[in-house]
């Protein structure tokens, strides 16, 4: 099998966590006080959410290598 | 396929309407960019798709960690994800038994012990290696039952998938059922069980990373975990079971001190041997994902990896439950509906919780976890539906000669049906309620005594096929006995939920206990006559027939070359352990 499921994984995970870093940053602040107990959850998990993407796409990279 | 929940389509159909989500464009391209990698994959894989093996079984060629996380992710539907939620609210931290006693010990079980059968046979289906181990007769009546249970299981996730959209977005039932469907095809049409496992590799961690922020913020409202025991602590006294909420085992004394309703010998032997053993050992939707892995030792290390995440999913979708009693307990608003009885619904409690703590960005993510794991039950239902028809069906009853070319053929033609016959079945779902009901009933009545038939095939050499298929019979029959002569509580009248024989002979604390006791009954008497059938009976296959399918006939798997801490004992161990522990902290 030729495509390795970590590259869509951290593609995914990348992508959606710039959506929401980025709309974390854009986003009016008063839907945090709204809804998430005032937190910018949207940066926050976007952030992890890349990071993760990262991190698959890394092991990706490194198994291709091998 | 789930048997251990009632039909989703029901109790969401009764719930629709109270909540609402108000999304926004970012929400909309979330669920776009998720559902064009979906289809993305299949496409890609489509130009892999040569051989039926390929298509069917993944080319035998997946790591473990890829087979694992789709053998819990097949598992991991909607029905699970929304309906444990619930229990967390109506049964409190026991509904953790559906896990560590109704899940890890089988899933330990069926790596170490069953997969070197499944696997090392080269059986292509679980009915196959029953027919391979019995006979065709025993392989016709797996293979057929366990195809109408497939595509009816796949038609209630569309149908429970399609009112939910309705109830909180408001889009169209049939618009929901032909988009939803129309996915499904695609990727499952393009890529097969690889492009299905991949999906569920997406939809694992995005279920993990897109429900644990709702857990923690839940947490963070209610006071964190000493202030969620506190509001569960004044629930049980207010329910009049002091305690019962925040433990799992010391209320299972007495049936009536909890609010499963259940004592302990009939959690342990019903839920943790009988119908745990009989899914997680037996079912082939779950059996496919391991039978994919790329050599013995993955095969036999998949659901051993798959328990380790399956031993901390409690934490992320039965706290959501346990969340939601606590917020109602301290007087929130959640928006549940109640029931015409006056009680709280709690089958939207997953809805409720992201409408409350999701603002627009982490909603869309939310509900594209939640749709995801609605398609992924789906996809799961028709991938093995497809392999069972065209293999144990098509290849074995209507074109022996068939070649591998047309096998592929009839397999993609398959995902096509059965998907038209899901679509079907969740418009029979819509329509009469009781049938969805009915047919879960007897479904569960046909899974009970599986595992006794292939226990003593496994370790039995003595075993026929004539003592296979007349034990699942009688076990089977034995099942829809008991449950005609019992009812799940006083006051319940004769009917669906049993009773239905005449004056009921006992009648049980819950409908729990009702199904974990008819199990047991239901596995005692597929053992005892499989044993009392086989011995009446010739054996009908030589030793050398045997071979590869039988323990005592078979050469156990070497781990020589396997580092310690990856063999499959060691892991094995380990997790038993580990759950162990965490049955001790929540006791």
């Amino acid at each position: 099998m030729n495509l390795d499921v970590r590259l869509p994984l951290g593609l995914l995970f990348l992508t959606l966590g710039l959506i929401l870093a980025g709309y974390g940053l854009v986003s009016d602040p008063a839907i945090y006080a709204a809804h998430s107990l005032g937190q910018n959850v949207n940066l926050h998990w976007g952030a992890i959410f890349s990071l993760f993407g990262l991190a698959m796409l890394f092991l990706w990279k490194r198994g291709a290598a091998r | 396929m789930n048997v251990f929940f009632a039909s989703a389509g029901d109790s969401l159909a009764a719930s629709a309407g109270s909540i609402r989500f108000d999304l926004d464009p970012v929400d909309l391209v979330i669920l776009a960019v998720y559902f064009a990698f979906v289809l993305g994959i299949g496409w890609v894989l489509r130009r892999h798709q040569k051989t039926s093996t390929d298509y069917f079984e993944g080319g035998r060629s997946l790591p473990a960690w890829i087979c694992a996380l789709g053998f819990i992710g097949a598992n991991l539907g909607a029905q699970e994800v929304m309906g444990m939620a619930a229990s967390g609210a109506k049964y409190g931290i026991s509904t953790s038994h559906f896990y560590w006693i109704g899940a890890i010990p089988a899933m330990v079980f069926v790596g170490i012990f069953m997969m070197p059968f499944y696997y090392g046979s080269k059986a292509r289906s679980v009915p196959e290696y029953l027919k391979l181990r019995f006979d065709e007769k025993t392989r016709a009546f797996n293979a057929l039952t366990f195809a109408g249970m497939t595509v009816f299981s796949s038609g209630i996730s569309m149908h429970a998938l399609a009112i939910l959209m309705h109830a909180i977005l408001g889009l169209n039932y049939h618009v929901c059922i032909g988009v939803s469907g129309l996915i499904v095809l695609v990727y499952i049409y393009t890529g097969g069980l690889t492009s299905a496992i991949y999906n569920e590799v997406l939809q694992f961690f995005l279920i993990v990373l897109g429900f644990l922020p709702l857990v923690i913020l839940g947490l963070q409202d209610i006071g964190g975990w000493s202030g969620l025991m506190t509001q569960l602590g004044l629930y049980s006294e207010a329910k009049g079971m002091p305690g019962a909420w925040s433990s799992s085992w010391s209320h299972m004394g007495d049936a009536s001190a909890n609010p499963m309703g259940v004592e302990w010998f009939g959690l342990a032997m019903g839920l943790g041997f009988v119908l745990s053993f009989g899914y997680w050992c037996t079912d082939f939707l779950v059996i496919q994902r391991a039978m994919a892995a790329k050599n013995m030792n993955a095969a036999r290390r998949t659901p051993l990896i798959a328990a380790v995440p399956k031993m901390l999913f409690p934490a992320l979708v039965i706290l959501p439950g346990l969340l939601a009693v606590a917020l109602l307990q301290r007087g929130d608003a959640l928006h549940l509906p109640i029931t015409p009885s006056g009680e709280t619904d709690y089958n939207m409690v997953v809805p409720a919780l992201l409408a409350k703590y999701f603002p627009t960005g982490m909603l869309g993510i939310g509900l594209t976890a939640l749709m995801a794991s609605f398609m992924s039950g789906m996809a799961g239902n028709v991938t093995a539906f497809n392999t069972v028809f065209t293999y144990d069906l098509y290849h074995s009853y209507l074109h022996k000669d068939a070649t591998d070319a047309e096998l592929l053929r009839i397999g993609r033609l398959t995902t096509i049906v059965g998907l038209v016959i899901s679509a079907g079945c969740a418009y029979l779902a819509r329509s009469f309620n009781n049938i969805m009901d009915m047919l879960q009933l007897v479904f569960g009545f046909v899974n009970a005594p599986l595992f006794g038939v292939f226990l003593l095939g496994m370790f039995w050499r003595r075993s026929t096929g004539h003592g296979a298929f007349w034990g699942l019979l009688t076990g089977t029959a034995t099942a829809m006995i008991f449950h005609g002569l019992t009812l799940p509580g006083h006051g319940v009248d004769a009917g669906i939920k049993g009773g239905w024989l005449g004056a009921p002979q006992h009648i049980f604390t819950s409908s729990m206990a009702q199904n974990f006791w008819m199990a047991i009954f239901a596995f005692a008497a597929c053992f005892l006559s499989t044993i009392a059938i086989s011995l009446a009976t010739k054996p009908n296959k030589t030793d050398d027939e045997l071979r590869g399918l039988v323990y005592s006939l078979t050469e156990k798997p070497r781990d020589e070359g396997v580092a310690w801490y990856a063999r499959p004992a060691t892991l094995g161990i380990a997790v038993l352990a580990c759950t162990v522990v965490l049955n001790v902290i929540f006791w």
